[in-house]
């Protein structure tokens, strides 16, 4: 995302409120035993500089304390909030309200193809699942050196794209495959496996590659970019996903 | 109810309770509890770099280092603290290149290091380059690192488990317990988010790595879920806490918002400006300006809006400018950081200035450590079996005022350091009995908040907590203004015991635990503002208008708040609490006393002298 957001109206201090309508989807699985999703909608007072989390936050704070989702630290680095906003996967503490058109509701869901636990909330370890699969570590071999490992600010440029990625899971839910085939990796997982490969102090390329060259790896992307534009870290995913694929043609293993 | 049983218990996930892990789970049975996820950790919005004296691009060495620190805390530093950290520091960050983490480079390859505040050549002559960096976001690759190390090594988690109370065989708050007799921990009750199921985990070790408690404050720039979990509960056990009045404020926060803008921005050559353009800096710190150590800088900052020289309509901010920066260069050293300036105020850094003001950042204190990471209860004995490593501890390294990029490196060095103690520990020591009914405190207070019929919004409490925080002990501190933030504290709590929860379920209830850690933050709050009541001088992050000379005479010492009984006709035993002179103060509430001590600072090779950058 290029957030080259254009000059505010007004300067802050100075910013209008305005009333915004969030239609949420919840899902209480304890509610009287009834568990059927269903919107609801709720009006919001808020101004310039508030975010969607802002928006969340005042309806769980002040109007419906069951409301739930998950969030820290409120500016796009830990990556809890992601969620489907307006149709689109993205972090709620990143989305600003007016830049969304809030004159109309703004709809917000939990991530698709992750089972939802309640409202907002996803289970999220079918994705660490796939993150953990394809070894998201450095892997060397030989003598560790004394000092630390030589690596050019060329080579350290060569993954520095994928070394963004926060684990929200905004693009492998985002994903028209990941959506019909759970049991395929994901962007992310597909992220984090660039992110080794292409480092030249690893060693481990080869058995990642193994790992992607599954069924259920690369070759299931379409290419569709989905991923790319909910990434909110900017990352070019598919761009990633495509350089792996090319390195299990080009790379001998 | 579960019960579980591992040697070590880590509470806490961010880089302190990883890089415990790490250690503590290659000898002993260890599990790793935590409230969030652990790459949801803050270690994780950490910016500008992790400091060692490689020497890699400039002559350093870690006793410049170690001057600093001590330089930079005010002199309340610990010293014999302050030389392991700067001495390991050296390690901790090859540990972590050899890890994997992806360091900017030199052209030679070499891990690339950068100027950052308070960081100095020869005791103080210029800025250093000792910031060892990746781009501006170090603490994202600090925590990916030590994740993927803790996936490689097979560390177990619990995520999503709240620890809600720290078991020890001598409540310490409920009675008086004689100076030298030994206090073992026993293990930690658990609370899982997801099914509202009840986990008791008996252990040798536990260590807490909770992290900090800038949610006391209204403009923070702090996660919603740092809410002072582990030093609270350590304060309710009567464990005391450390120097909790020293706060700071990090000089550049987005305006309005606190979102923080990393000082690798000046590192870079941004520089603050007043709304006369003026380069104000160069008045307040001459030699080192815009880098001189954050409590100067948030000082002066909000000295120049409170003579009415800040920026923007309501004149309450200063400007951070980057503007003759070359734009390639923000965009490889800055990029986050100027994104967020776009992102949430609209700000284009390469053309326009950034509004900032100073945002409540970093807890000096905590619960205090020797330097293997042992709890201490007193100014001398340890609790056996508890350890604290990173923003909750308090061991000394930050004295008043933490030089920043130490954080970082207090996390690899002493979170290294408490896993390594625990689990030694661990392999030694035997079980000790967990209480009769180890899950009853907790399970009533839950019950008690959800059953309660409608009564006081949990959030209104807390933004009422964190607003005379913010107007009464922030920056700028009275005697009259901490009067007031204790009587609106009091108010508070009592508020606090009608607090009621709307959401009356078991599956993922954050309602409820919102309410949990709203009682934390009072606790927290309360050892703020009586510390600072109490310590009549200004020193680092601590300045008092009506006391603005450090008093190295009085005040040269650490303060430790204790929670205790109410006397019964007996004032509390010396060690135990009781302070001589300076540190007399106590205070009552609802049955119970906060009681404060004090404790020497380690001094080693450096004197106290008049602190000037």
């Amino acid at each position: 995302m290029t957030a080259v957001a254009e000059a505010p109206a007004q300067k802050a201090g100075e910013i209008a409120s305005f009333t915004v309508t969030l239609r949420v989807m919840r899902y209480l699985p304890d509610e009287n035993g009834d568990a059927v999703p269903r919107w609801d909608e709720f009006q919001v007072e808020s101004y310039g500089t508030d975010r969607v989390l802002d928006a969340l936050h005042k309806v769980k704070w002040e109007q419906d304390g069951s409301l739930t989702f998950r969030r820290s630290c409120a500016h796009g680095v830990c990556g809890s909030d992601a969620m489907r906003i307006n149709g689109r996967n993205r972090l709620a503490c990143k989305t600003l309200l007016k830049d969304l058109d809030p004159s109309k509701p703004i709809t917000v869901e939990p991530l698709k193809g992750l089972p939802v636990v309640k409202d907002l909330v996803v289970d999220m370890e079918p994705f660490f699942a796939s993150y953990r699969e394809i070894m998201p570590f450095l892997i060397t071999t030989g003598n560790e050196p004394t000092k630390e490992r030589l690596q050019s600010a060329a080579q350290r440029e060569r993954f520095d794209d994928t070394t963004k990625c926060i684990l929200c899971a905004a693009c492998t839910s985002s994903c028209p495959v990941f959506w019909t085939d759970g049991q395929y990796f994901g962007p992310a997982a597909i992220v984090n496996a660039h992110r080794f490969i292409f480092d030249s102090r690893d060693e481990g390329g080869a058995q990642r590659l193994e790992i992607l060259n599954d069924k259920e790896g690369v070759w299931r992307c379409r290419t569709t970019f989905n991923c790319t534009e909910a990434c909110p870290r900017g990352i070019e995913v598919t761009k990633a996903i495509q350089e792996v694929k090319r390195a299990m043609i080009t790379r001998a293993f | 109810m579960q019960t579980h049983q591992y040697d070590v218990v880590i509470v806490g996930a961010g880089g302190a309770g990883m890089r415990a892990a790490l250690e503590s789970s290659a000898r002993v049975r260890t599990a790793v509890i935590s409230k969030l996820y652990p790459t949801r950790s803050h270690t994780g919005a950490a910016q500008g770099g992790m400091c060692a004296a490689l020497a890699n691009v400039e002559e350093d060495n870690w006793e410049w280092h170690t001057f600093d620190t001590v330089k930079g805390g005010d002199y309340l530093v610990d010293q014999d603290a302050a030389e392991v950290m700067a001495k390991e520091a050296i390690d901790a960050v090859l540990d972590l290149e050899k890890m994997g983490l992806p360091f900017n480079r030199t052209p030679e390859g070499r891990i690339d290091q950068r100027r950052f505040g308070g960081h100095t050549r020869n005791h103080g002559e210029a800025a250093v380059r000792r910031s060892c960096y990746a781009a501006d976001r170090t603490g994202h690759m600090i925590l990916q690192t030590l994740y993927q190390n803790c996936v490689k090594n097979d560390v177990e988690f619990f995520n999503e488990f709240y620890v809600l109370d720290l078991l020890v065989d001598h409540d310490l708050a409920a009675g008086h317990v004689p100076e030298g007799e030994e206090v073992n921990v026993s293990g930690v009750v658990a609370y899982e988010l997801a099914t509202g199921e009840i986990h008791v985990f008996q252990a040798k070790s536990v260590v807490l790595a909770t992290g900090g408690a800038g949610k006391i404050f209204k403009t923070t720039s702090n996660a919603h879920t740092l809410t002072g979990d582990g030093m609270a509960l350590a304060y309710r056990r009567g464990i005391p806490l450390e120097d909790m009045e020293f706060f700071q404020f990090h000089p550049t926060g987005l305006a309005g918002l606190g979102i923080l803008l990393s000082e690798a921005a000046r590192g870079e050559g941004g520089i603050l400006r007043n709304s006369e353009g003026e380069r104000f800096m160069e008045r307040y710190a001459p030699t080192i300006k815009d880098l001189a150590p954050r409590d100067i800088v948030a000082r002066s900052m909000a000295n120049e809006v409170r003579e009415g020289r800040g920026a923007g309509p309501n004149k309450d901010y200063v400007l951070l400018d980057l503007t003759h920066l070359d734009p390639a260069h923000i965009d490889a050293k800055l990029p986050d950081i100027t994104e967020f300036a776009r992102t949430y105020l609209g700000v284009e850094p390469y053309t326009e200035p950034v509004p900032v003001y100073p945002t409540a950042h970093y807890a000096m204190g905590g619960v205090p450590t020797n330097i293997e990471g042992e709890v201490l209860r007193n100014e001398h004995d340890v609790i056996r079996g508890l350890y604290a490593a990173g923003e909750v501890a308090c061991v000394s390294v930050h004295g008043s005022n933490r030089l920043g990029t130490n954080s970082l490196l207090d996390i690899n060095v002493f979170g290294k350091r408490a896993g390594i103690s625990a689990a030694e520990y661990a392999s030694r020591a035997s079980f000790v009995d967990l209480p009769a009914n180890p899950a009853e405190v907790v399970v009533e207070e839950l019950e008690q908040m959800r059953s309660r019929p409608d009564g006081e919004r949990v959030a209104d409490v807390r933004r009422a907590l964190q607003e005379t925080m913010d107007a009464n002990a922030q920056v700028f501190r009275t005697e009259e203004s901490l009067n007031q933030a204790l009587a609106d504290l009091r108010e508070l709590q009592k508020r606090y015991r009608s607090v009621s929860v709307q959401d009356k379920s078991r599956t993922f209830n954050t309602d409820l635990l919102e309410a949990v850690e709203l009682g934390f933050l009072l606790d927290i709050a309360e050892t703020v503002i009586v510390g600072a009541l109490n310590r009549q001088e200004s020193r680092g992050g601590h300045f008092r208008e009506d006391y603005p000379d450090r008093d190295d005479k009085k005040f040269m010492r650490h303060t430790m708040a204790y929670r205790r009984p109410l006397p019964e006709g007996r004032r509390p035993s010396k060690g135990d609490g009781d302070a001589k002179g300076a540190f007399a103060h106590s205070t009552t509430f609802d049955g119970y006393q906060l009681v404060l001590g004090s404790k020497d600072v380690v001094v080693t090779r450096y004197q106290p002298m008049e602190r000037k950058y």
